[in-house]
């Protein structure tokens, strides 16, 4: 048994849509410790996005059902455990930053609106309450917690009248609200500019930092692996074929889909990949 | 070897302004999203044109493919000159693009073959040899002949691009413009479909501009490159050059931002000095290099 923080145990997943069976994951199995910083990398199709919302108990079952294995938190299982005992962990104490910052917002309520009501739903869910202005007091604290530099105008602001790297630091900030313990961001940034990318990728490594919490990065870019994590999972075709320490995994992949995808990546210094693409399998 | 250094295509001075109005209908002032651009692509070149959302990379795409009318400046393709959306058929015979997006760039109710017959109609091409040029086509670009009877629904995305590709061949044009023609593309898929266009490009002897927001494929592809901000060139040069000793600091914000998978990469990119402990935003940067100038000039004098 392991102690971390979130542990995905041999987990299989098929979807089923007119009749036939279609499995997509085939045994996953990672772990995120408390405090690390884990990436999870993978090409479309890979099963990164599957296992993200297993996790989150966010796919529709059916069509998708969930043949075996555990998702452990904490030590307890979230796949055995009483719905409303999971509603308590999933979107408070393990919560998560969604990819796309103009689609994930509602574009006719205000940001203090939209933030206030998630935290009313997950103090609800805690058996907490706090005031009307309790909640705006904390909608402003997490805004200024993502460096937000007037956070009440922004609080104030309906979301088409932020930039895209704006709206991704709210939904950072969404997703802090409830103090969690564990944050999954999927793919964060890659909506955005270049630029502005890494001013989020910056933010998030910062704020994992400050306050202590294990990260989970859900992603397909190489390089942002590379900034953000420090252990590393290759998915492909269902499965994780590679797991190693991020640095490691790049000064030395051991299998052979690693290494075709690490070579396929363009270089900033130009230097061609060698041919390694067709050892994929 | 004259020919072969003289421009095939010359961008002068391209200005494209859209009016912008206001809430009651009126105009109430001007965009200005290409601002006078100048550059030019040698025979069989590579000029790669890099920048971000909003920086006028396609708008300036869509003035050479004259699907749009600059507001000013001219576009010159060998001595002809090209500007503005008259003679599109003709000039379609010498430049083609390729899109973004092969899921939206292909009619869904063609099967591949009809939609790459489409550019041999337009031009007239001899019916009875179409089918044949489609199947030499696909074999250009590395697809089974038995492709042509095939929708797009049933390609992967790479394949599309592909077919994409083999469209705007068909013609035989001189110039391609691609336009961010792998960012739909998993990285795998995207090396595949950049060493077929170098290659395709060899082979016929094809001149690129390549419209792209990837500053390490930019690298790597392009020979040239002229680095875009808010419908400016701000620098540009040969791909090596910029990407070793950028002098602009906004060619310098974007290296530095650019997520890299080495250590030698690493050391390419260029410091950029934090703001209040943040990488700065674009505007920051060169205004606080702006005030830095100003400020400084007193003491010299």
């Amino acid at each position: 048994m392991t102690d971390a923080l979130l542990s995905v145990r041999n987990l299989s997943v098929a979807f089923t849509t007119y009749g036939r069976t279609q499995p997509v994951l085939h045994g996953v199995s990672l772990d995120v410790p408390a405090r690390s910083h884990v990436a999870l990398v993978g090409e479309s199709g890979s099963g990164k996005t599957v296992t993200m919302k297993s996790i989150m108990g966010l796919l529709h079952m059916p069509p998708a059902s969930i043949s075996s294995g555990a998702i452990l938190y904490d030590g307890r299982d979230l796949l055995t455990m009483p719905r409303r005992e999971r509603l308590k962990l999933t979107g408070t104490d393990m919560s998560m930053v969604f990819q796309d910052p103009m689609s994930s917002l509602n574009p006719v309520f205000t940001i203090a609106d939209q933030m206030s009501t998630i935290l009313k739903y997950a103090d609800k869910r805690l058996g907490r309450s706090r005031s009307r202005r309790q909640r705006m007091d904390r909608v402003l604290e997490v805004l200024g917690q993502v460096r937000m530099r007037e956070p009440e105008r922004v609080a104030r602001s309906y979301p088409i009248m932020l930039s895209g790297g704006m709206r991704q630091r709210v939904l950072i900030a969404m997703a802090l609200l409830s103090e969690p313990r564990l944050l999954i961001a999927d793919e964060p940034g890659t909506a955005l500019d270049v630029t502005t990318q890494a001013q989020i990728l910056k933010l998030l490594k910062d704020l994992v930092e400050e306050r202590g919490l294990a990260l989970l990065m859900i992603t397909h870019n190489l390089g942002v692996v590379r900034e953000t994590s420090d252990y590393v999972y290759v998915m492909h075709k269902g499965k994780v074929v590679e797991e190693a320490p991020t640095a490691e995994l790049f000064a030395a992949p051991k299998v052979a889909y690693t290494r075709a995808l690490i070579d396929a990546v363009p270089r900033l210094t130009g230097a061609r990949p060698t041919q390694r693409m067709e050892a994929a399998p | 070897m004259n020919a072969r250094q003289s421009p095939l295509l010359e961008v002068v001075d391209l200005v494209k302004s859209f009016p912008v109005y206001n809430a009651f209908g009126s105009r109430s002032g001007e965009l200005v999203a290409v601002d006078h651009v100048s550059f030019s692509i040698r025979r069989g070149g590579i000029y790669g044109l890099a920048g971000e959302s909003g920086s006028g990379k396609s708008t300036i795409a869509r003035m050479i493919m004259g699907l749009l009318a600059p507001t000013g400046g001219d576009v010159l393709l060998g001595s002809e000159n090209i500007t503005g959306t008259l003679g599109t058929r003709a000039r379609s015979r010498q430049v083609q693009m390729v899109f973004q997006n092969p899921g939206s760039s292909l009619n869904p109710r063609r099967t591949i073959g009809q939609s790459i017959a489409v550019p041999l109609e337009a031009h007239a091409y001899p019916r009875a040899d179409r089918r044949r040029r489609i199947t030499e086509l696909l074999d250009m670009v590395q697809l089974p002949a038995s492709f042509a009877d095939r929708y797009p629904h049933e390609l992967s995305g790479g394949q599309k691009q592909r077919v994409a590709i083999a469209r705007a061949l068909a013609v035989a044009p001189q110039l391609i413009v691609l336009d961010e023609p792998t960012s739909a593309l998993d990285v795998s898929v995207q090396a595949k479909v950049i060493e077929l266009l170098t290659e395709l490009g060899r082979q016929l002897d094809l001149t690129y501009l390549f419209i792209s927001h990837d500053l390490s494929l930019m690298r790597n592809f392009a020979d040239e490159v002229g680095i875009l901000y808010r419908g400016r060139i701000v620098e540009s040069g040969p791909t090596a050059k910029v990407f070793e000793h950028p002098e602009h600091d906004y060619t310098r914000l974007l290296i530095a931002s650019v997520p890299v998978i080495s250590a030698e990469e690493e050391a390419l990119r260029p410091h950029i000095p934090l703001i209040d402990g943040e990488i700065p935003t674009a505007e920051k940067l060169l205004a606080l290099r702006e005030s830095q100038r100003t400020t400084e000039v007193p003491k010299r004098i």
